[in-house]
């Protein structure tokens, strides 16, 4: 059943495939047609998992994809083990959930079809991109996620904010790509190899190592800055939520931001071989997370708030596996896929009922969607860290990873803080309290249960999600999906309280600002406005690249077009008007010499042919001639 | 002579089982249509399912039958698995694409199926012969019914006029092909390929150089090839026959044909010829650029879509010898998928022409003017066939001449190389004329028009074969790599 693996991501091809050739004009047909797809993929994964986990061997099956001569060859294919089983079901899951509730979110789209043949797209590029047993199939299917995440965000074009946002998301995970293939390239000039099994190898003998090794793990993790929306690469990932909601809860929330995690965890051994660049790993990691994490404490827009979330979150995972906490980065992964994605599609359940993002505009929803509110209020739970949901585990597990670094210690307990503040000001400012808007208050409603019933399966997940890491199971997350060799994680009792505190903390204080009223929000934002502001504007990042890099390279561009038009096009011109001179001469050549020898061959096949002109073939014997001809010249220059 | 030994017989015809299979089908399906038994349709289906059971029969062979039979003669090794499923892709996308061009005739339609059975036959004898007058007779069954399927449309005057050329031609040649055997016959005393190889060594061993008359028969050989594969200048007949001859049988000429006597070509100057490979080397390199230039150089300015097509596929199997100057299994293998990326998109380029003429009966490039409007599925078809012809990536094309170009360059054929890629850019500039003519016309024309349900089937593998060469070479390029390693002696 492994080696057929391989079609996990045939199934969604194909129904891309169907859909863009032949089903398009059939809405109903087309939805089923994708989600049938992925419903196989998602058994199939689910299957897969079960074989795999408990049998610490890692299947990998490949062929030469293309063979370029005696010494060089490319194979591809695909491998399973723990990680991959996960990641499998990570995406068919979330991707299955999505696409249901889509059903609800983007009935009556004008582009419905083409909606789910991209998200099909995308499907098949994420699960080749988990399956694929090196770098170079890893790349292809990097670079399709990332077409599939620019037409999705751009996927209501007419809106400019829309177009341009799909853009400002391609050109910049685009640099970050940049320093994936420099990385790729140093390493297969290092070792002559791309495969994972060929490059770990050489990392591991020696045979590859020391500055260059360094470099180039550096170069690759660029990659995953760009992908995973860390600094400075992040500013992308919030307008990337002008794209339909359900999209922004798959791609950017659950599975294709995670590539960048996905791709350190998988080359964890290249960054363990070069410490400073897993200290860079760490450090951009934590630091995302910090800046990210507090750009969210003041946002207003539900989407914007949950996008900065993100950000934050995956800078946990990075900095986890920065600091070789390959099990903690990889089962926050798993956890935050699911409430993550919950809170998105929760969001965009309130964003049907009021069509509007800015929370300021909301307010006492709860009693409108109940289930809407409960599930969201769930994921906030665990998201925050609390006891016993998924999210408690996995964040525990980051915490014990930091041990032995205590910065790192207190600045993550000081995210989880505000991860948890942020996000009860988010629920109590939406589900609670008095509604702002009475208009839109009046028109909200419940969604369909098209929509409710995959809020319930991921709060579902939210919750169990984590349970795999319980302390008292022998084999926790660590027996399952390891680096090297499966270990079994210490539980750490204290740290788990200190958390949980922490997050206990971060609700408690959201609720006195925001549902008790006895703290005025106004009041802090008014007595610094200065921190205020640059929160608000998220540092200034994207005023910064406007004037730093942005205009210079108009600036460049506009001299480079002056040099264009005035010094290429002289000499192209230059070069035209000789060509015509030639060309005069050419013609006077061509009818003087060619003309004069062609009315020759003309004249000897005549002359040639002219006695048995009679079988109508007048140049039969002058083909036999030129046979015969060719025969002598060849026996003379032999 | 040895006894009589009964394992052995039952070995010999266990080994030439397919031939033998595919001979009594074509016989069958020819007597009944003689006797009047039967309709076309009925031929054809017979025919397209006999090269099945062929296909079926080889595949049982190739797995069960290894290495020489008949003392050696005939031989079923991987490269006549490689080249003999080539031929039968060939045969069997050929009859598929007929059924409309029969359906037209005005008699002789089931015969049609049986002439073309027959040549097979003879292109599958042909690429397991490893003796002479085992190649030399089957390469006569596979002509001279070729002979007949070119003149088939016989009151029109350019298919009368193209059979007739073609036999001629066809005649000479092989009369040039048969003096080099019987030279070589008298130098070596034998007619088989791998005792000719050793007796060119050993004479070169005890004089120190070659036989006087060896250069002369390897020349009239390797003339007697450039006539089937035409090659240039031994092409001349190429342009009036393809553009007289029932287009399917065109198709058929260009693709099956050729292959054969590529593998032919291979036997004959890999094994047979590689002692003396400083005598024909360099003429190989001569006559592949020459074909390159001219057959590139011509097809510019045709008007006519065929005449195009047959200049260009003499530029093709320019490019395919280029690979024969590495002489080694690199090469064999160059060639080898090349031959099978050209019999795709060759082929599928053929049917689109068919499938155009059928509707509008012209077969003038200027006529395919706004085809996108017109048929966009036909139109998108014939587009990639060119672009795999003119080598642009993804398609097949695109590594078929990356393999041929760097097995030369391994050998330090670098000016070949240089022609090969100066005349690749005139080839698409006429490719991309004709696609730059169906995509942007000067003028909108009118009229959709369908495609026939068969031809779009034909076009469909066609496609399918040259996007899953190019896309996914490896499995293909292994598979015939080890064939090449099976019987290119070791340099």
């Amino acid at each position: 059943m492994l080696s057929y693996a391989w079609l996990i991501p045939v199934f969604p091809l194909c129904s891309m495939a169907v859909i863009m050739l032949l089903t398009h004009r059939n809405r109903v047909l087309s939805a089923a047609l994708s989600i049938t797809a992925v419903s196989i993929s998602f058994l199939y994964a689910w299957a897969i998992a079960f074989t795999v986990w408990g049998n610490p061997e890692v299947q990998r099956f490949s062929f030469d994809w293309l063979n370029l001569g005696p010494s060089m060859h490319i194979p591809i294919g695909i491998q399973i083990d723990g990680l991959t089983a996960m990641m499998l079901i990570v995406v068919t899951t979330v991707a299955l959930m999505v696409q249901i509730y889509s059903l609800g979110y983007m009935h009556g789209d004008p582009r419905f079809s083409r909606y789910y043949a991209f998200l099909s797209l995308f499907t098949m590029a994420m699960l080749t991109l988990v399956l694929a047993d090196n770098f170079f199939l890893m790349f292809v299917a990097w670079e399709l996620v990332g077409l599939a995440s620019y037409l999705l965000i751009g996927f209501w074009f007419e809106k400019q904010s829309a177009s341009d946002a799909g853009k400002k998301a391609f050109i910049t995970t685009r640099l970050g790509d940049l320093g994936f293939i420099i990385g790729l390239l140093m390493i297969y000039t290092g070792c002559g190899t791309l495969t994972f099994g060929g490059v770990f190898e050489a990392v591991k003998t020696g045979a590859l190592g020391g500055a260059f090794l360094t470099t180039a793990a550096i170069f690759l993790f660029g990659g995953a800055i760009g992908k995973s929306a860390q600094v400075p690469l992040h500013v992308w990932l919030p307008d990337a939520m002008e794209g339909p909601t359900p999209v922004s809860a798959l791609i950017h929330a659950a599975t294709m931001v995670v590539a960048g995690v996905y791709l350190v965890a998988r080359s964890l051994t290249i960054f363990m071989g070069a410490e400073t660049a897993a200290m860079t790993v760490a450090w951009i990691g934590i630091i995302t997370s910090l800046m990210a994490a507090s750009i969210g404490l003041v946002q207003n827009d539900i989407k914007r708030v949950l996008a900065f979330s993100t950000v934050s979150q995956l800078g946990y995972m990075i900095m986890a596996l920065g600091l070789g906490g390959f099990t903690a980065g990889t089962f926050h992964l798993m956890t935050h896929a699911f409430f993550k994605s919950l809170l998105f599609l929760g969001a965009g359940s309130v964003i049907h009922a009021v069509h509007t993002n800015d929370i300021r505009e909301m307010g006492g929803l709860h009693s409108k969607m109940k289930t809407t509110s409960i599930t969201f209020l769930i994921a906030a739970f665990a998201i925050a860290g609390i006891f016993p949901l998924s999210g408690f585990w996995s964040k525990d597990e980051i915490v014990a990873a930091t041990l032995g670094h205590p910065v790192f210690t207190v600045l993550t307990l000081l995210v989880a803080f505000m991860t948890a503040f942020y996000m009860f000001r988010l629920y109590f400012l939406t589900f609670t309290g008095t509604p702002r808007d009475k208009h839109k208050f009046e028109h909200a409603h419940e969604s369909p249960k098209v929509m409710t019933y995959p809020l319930i399966f991921l709060a579902v997940l939210s919750v169990v999600s984590g349970w795999i890491g319980l302390p008292w199971l022998h084999h926790g997350f660590s027996s399952v999906v390891f680096h090297e060799e499966p270990h079994h994680a210490e539980f750490h009792y204290g740290l788990a309280a200190i958390s949980l505190l922490v997050g206990l903390s971060g609700i408690g204080l959201a609720y006195l600002m925001y549902y008790k009223r006895r703290i005025d929000p106004d009041r802090i934002a008014t007595s610094m406005p200065g921190l205020y502001n640059t929160l608000l504007n998220k540092y200034y990042f994207d005023e910064a690249y406007e004037v730093l890099v942005i205009k210079p390279y108009y600036v460049m561009c506009q001299g480079w077009f002056w040099f264009d038009q005035h010094i290429i096009d002289g000499l192209v011109n230059g070069a035209g008007a000789f060509g015509v001179l030639w060309g005069r001469f050419q013609r006077w050549a061509d009818e003087t010499f060619v003309d004069g020898a062609v009315n020759g061959i003309g004249w000897l096949t005549r002359g040639f042919g002219a006695t048995i002109r009679y079988l109508q073939t007048g140049s039969l014997q002058n083909y036999a001639f030129i046979v015969f001809a060719a025969l002598v010249i060849l026996w003379i220059l032999r | 002579m040895t006894p009589f030994n009964l394992t052995q017989f039952y070995a010999d015809w266990a080994t030439i089982l397919p031939e033998c299979f595919l001979l009594l089908w074509a016989c069958v399906i020819t007597g009944a249509a003689v006797l009047g038994r039967t309709d076309e349709s009925k031929s054809g289906t017979f025919a397209i399912w006999t090269i099945i059971g062929t296909l079926a029969t080889a595949v049982w062979v190739a797995v069960t039958q290894d290495g020489a039979a008949f003392g050696g003669t005939f031989v079923f090794d991987r490269l006549a698995v490689v080249f003999k499923e080539v031929i039968l892709a060939g045969v069997i996308l050929t009859a598929a694409a007929s059924v409309g061009t029969v359906s037209r005739l005005r008699a002789h339609r089931g015969e049609y199926y049986g002439m073309i059975l027959f040549s097979a036959v003879g292109m599958m004898l042909m690429v397991s012969a490893t003796e002479l007058l085992t190649l030399y007779i089957a390469l006569e069954l596979s002509t001279v019914t070729l002979f007949v399927l070119a003149a088939y449309h016989k009151t029109n005057r350019k298919s009368a006029e193209a059979g007739l050329k073609y036999v001629i031609l066809g005649g000479i040649s092989s009369a040039i092909l048969l003096y080099g055997v019987a030279i070589l016959y008298g130098l070596t005393g034998t007619t088989e390929l791998a005792r000719i190889s050793q007796g060119i060594q050993r004479q070169f061993m005890a004089s120190g150089s070659f036989p006087p008359g060896l250069a002369l028969a390897l020349l009239l050989i390797l003339a007697g090839f450039g006539f089937k594969l035409a090659l240039a200048p031994f092409h001349m007949w190429a342009p009036d026959v393809y553009e007289g001859a029932p287009t399917p049988i065109t198709a058929f000429l260009s693709v099956a044909s050729k292959a054969a006597a590529l593998a032919a070509f291979l036997r004959v100057f890999f094994v047979g010829g590689q002692p003396a490979q400083l005598i024909w080397i360099q003429a190989i390199a001569a006559l592949a650029a020459l074909a390159m230039i001219v057959g590139n150089a011509t097809a510019i300015v045709q008007t006519n879509i065929k005449r195009m097509l047959a200049y260009s596929s003499v530029a093709q199997i320019g490019y395919m010898l280029v690979g024969a100057v590495a002489l080694d299994p690199w090469g064999a293998t160059s060639i080898s998928y090349y031959a099978m990326a050209y019999l795709f998109a060759n082929m599928g380029a053929f049917v689109c022409v068919i499938a155009f003429a059928e509707r509008t009966g012209s077969e003038e490039i200027s006529d395919f003017s706004g085809l996108s409007r017109r048929s966009p599925i036909l139109a998108g078809f014939f587009a990639l066939f060119l672009l795999s012809l003119a080598g642009v990536p993804p398609t097949a094309g695109f590594l078929a001449k990356y393999y041929v170009f760097a097995a030369a360059i391994q050998k330090g054929y670098l000016w070949l190389v240089l022609v090969g890629v100066a005349t690749s850019v005139v080839a698409l500039y006429y490719y991309a004329t004709v696609i730059m003519k169906m995509y942007f016309p000067a003028e909108q024309t009118e009229g959709g028009f369908p495609v026939a349900r068969t031809l779009t089937i034909v076009l469909a593998v066609s496609a399918l074969g040259v996007l899953l060469l190019g896309i996914l070479p490896g499995p293909v390029v292994d598979w015939i790599k080890a064939a090449a390693q099976s019987f290119v002696p070791p340099t």
